[in-house]
């Protein structure tokens, strides 16, 4: 390796691209994302998740003599506690980064977002920890259910009762 | 002492007497393993917190580095340190364990290289005969804070990084055995606009050009002064577009070697770390464990250390601003 003495004038061209430029440079520069792979786990793990919950509710129907209706609730609590399970010995995580938004599926991303929360912010204590943290990124998705309910609501009554 | 625009050239190079370096499992599981002091088992450290785990990393680099050093802490007389939670809460808590003067610096992952040029400055002009320079990160403080909790399951794009969990710490003395830092050039707070929070890599490597740039004009060394340049973790998006900017701006990196700390510390094929390494402690293990380890078996004479960081703040990007970033360089020769 050629080493060379140090003393000698050298100047550089200065940095010339412009923030535009500079962002088209660095996107032309970012890996590929294979879209047609994510698309395909997340609806391979998506669909997983759905036959898993169709499995317990159909298996409530069966040894309970549930209605599809009656049989909903106990389905869901049974999703909620396999994910807070899977959360809580670390594996959702891991899977969500294989599957994408295949795990967002709503019951068990939802517990997901509450049970993470809940567990990171243990350390600062049960109530300004847990309780103020634990919907801060499930909060969100309550808030805009909300409001799109009122207004589907009101849709609902000025248009009638489609439906009904 | 001052050279050129803004580059401390040290008449008296201050020495690198001992340095600790202590990291988790992922890093004991990649390639540079053998080179650390001690590897963690597990992120916890048997504390009941990741931010008491990410202090005790810092705690144990600073003694493991006193000790090497052959010193007792009493000899330290200041330490300077930073990390990347807020209120640079590692280091101080860490400061008041020492109980030692104590100067705490934040400039995101280029605290290893910020504390180091610090330390070797009030070395060299003489406030100091010894001083500690060390810094630390932890994967689970950075993406409780920075991100989501660590449990949460969401997607991390390729051109993320995985933030390194370990701590470096350096006693840099006025005489003494060791490597010297012969000079040390400040960065810039250069932002070319990048927004993406996953993409650090792209959002840095502009103000490492700008620095590496400006150390080799304000010292008048050409690439090939160095038996290696590298980066501080600019991983696998940013390193290659750091090396084109440099390459289009006339520096002739064919020279020397051109490599990055974010890219060594980890086996990016195999380790499920997206484009490679961050946090302040990358740059400062992969610095004070694997690459003063080779200057002292002889492979490598001089080297610059341009250590980045990218210093955006969870409210700055959620208000949509872009990143400032910035990379301070430290020469080290043997």
């Amino acid at each position: 390796m050629a080493t060379k003495e140090a003393g000698k004038s050298i100047s550089y061209k200065p940095m010339s691209m412009s923030a535009k430029e500079y962002k088209q440079f660095a996107k032309n520069r970012e890996p590929a994302r294979s879209v047609l792979k994510n698309c395909l786990r997340a609806f391979l793990v998506g669909g997983v998740i759905c036959l898993i919950g169709q499995g317990v509710q159909s298996f409530f129907q069966a040894a309970f003599n549930m209605s599809p209706t009656r049989a909903g609730n106990p389905t869901v609590a049974i999703m909620i506690l396999l994910s807070v399970i899977l959360t809580s010995i670390g594996v959702y995580d891991k899977i969500a980064q294989w599957a994408g938004a295949g795990t967002a599926v709503p019951v068990t991303g939802f517990a997901n977002s509450m049970c993470s929360a809940a567990i990171e912010h243990r350390s600062e204590g049960l109530v300004l920890g847990v309780g103020t943290n634990m919907f801060k990124l499930a909060g969100s998705v309550i808030v805009f259910g909300v409001v799109a309910a009122f207004f589907i609501g009101i849709a609902h009554w000025l248009f009638g009762g489609v439906g009904r | 002492m001052k050279q050129g625009e803004r580059t401390w050239v040290f008449p008296n190079p201050p020495v690198i007497l001992a340095t600790g370096t202590v990291v988790g499992p992922d890093e004991g599981e990649g390639p540079l393993a053998a080179d650390f002091d001690l590897v963690h088992p597990d992120m916890e450290l048997q504390q009941p917190s990741w931010e008491k785990a990410e202090r005790l990393l810092l705690e144990q680099a600073a003694d493991i580095a006193v000790s090497k050093a052959k010193l007792k802490k009493q000899d330290i007389e200041y330490f300077v340190g930073g990390d990347l939670l807020n209120q640079i809460i590692s280091s101080t808590f860490a400061a008041r364990t020492l109980g030692t003067p104590y100067i705490g610096v934040f400039g995101a992952c280029s605290t290893s290289m910020e504390t180091l040029a610090l330390a070797s400055l009030m070395v060299a002009s003489g406030a100091g005969e010894r001083v500690l320079a060390a810094t630390s990160s932890h994967n689970c403080t950075v993406e409780k804070q920075f991100r989501y909790p660590t449990e949460y399951g969401s997607q991390k794009p390729p051109t993320a990084q995985y933030t390194v969990t370990g701590a470096g710490a350096a006693v840099v003395a006025r005489t003494g055995e060791g490597p010297r830092v012969t000079a040390a050039t400040i960065g810039k707070v250069i932002d070319l606009g990048i927004k993406d929070p996953f993409n650090m890599g792209a959002a840095m490597a502009p103000a490492a050009v700008d620095t590496i740039q400006a150390h080799l004009q304000d010292t008048g060394r050409e690439p090939g002064y160095y038996d290696l340049i590298v980066t501080g973790d600019l991983a696998g998006v940013g390193s290659p577009i750091a090396k084109e900017l440099l390459m289009r701006n006339g520096v002739p990196l064919e020279q020397t070697t051109f490599r990055d700390c974010g890219l060594l510390v980890y086996d990016v094929a195999k380790q499920k770390v997206q484009a490679g390494g961050s946090g302040c402690a990358c740059s400062a293990v992969v610095t004070y464990g694997y690459l003063l380890k080779r200057m002292e078996k002889g492979e490598l004479k001089r080297i610059l250390v341009a250590a980045t960081g990218a210093l955006l703040s969870p409210l700055s990007f959620q208000q949509g601003e872009s990143i400032p970033c910035i990379a301070h360089a430290v020469s080290i020769e043997a």
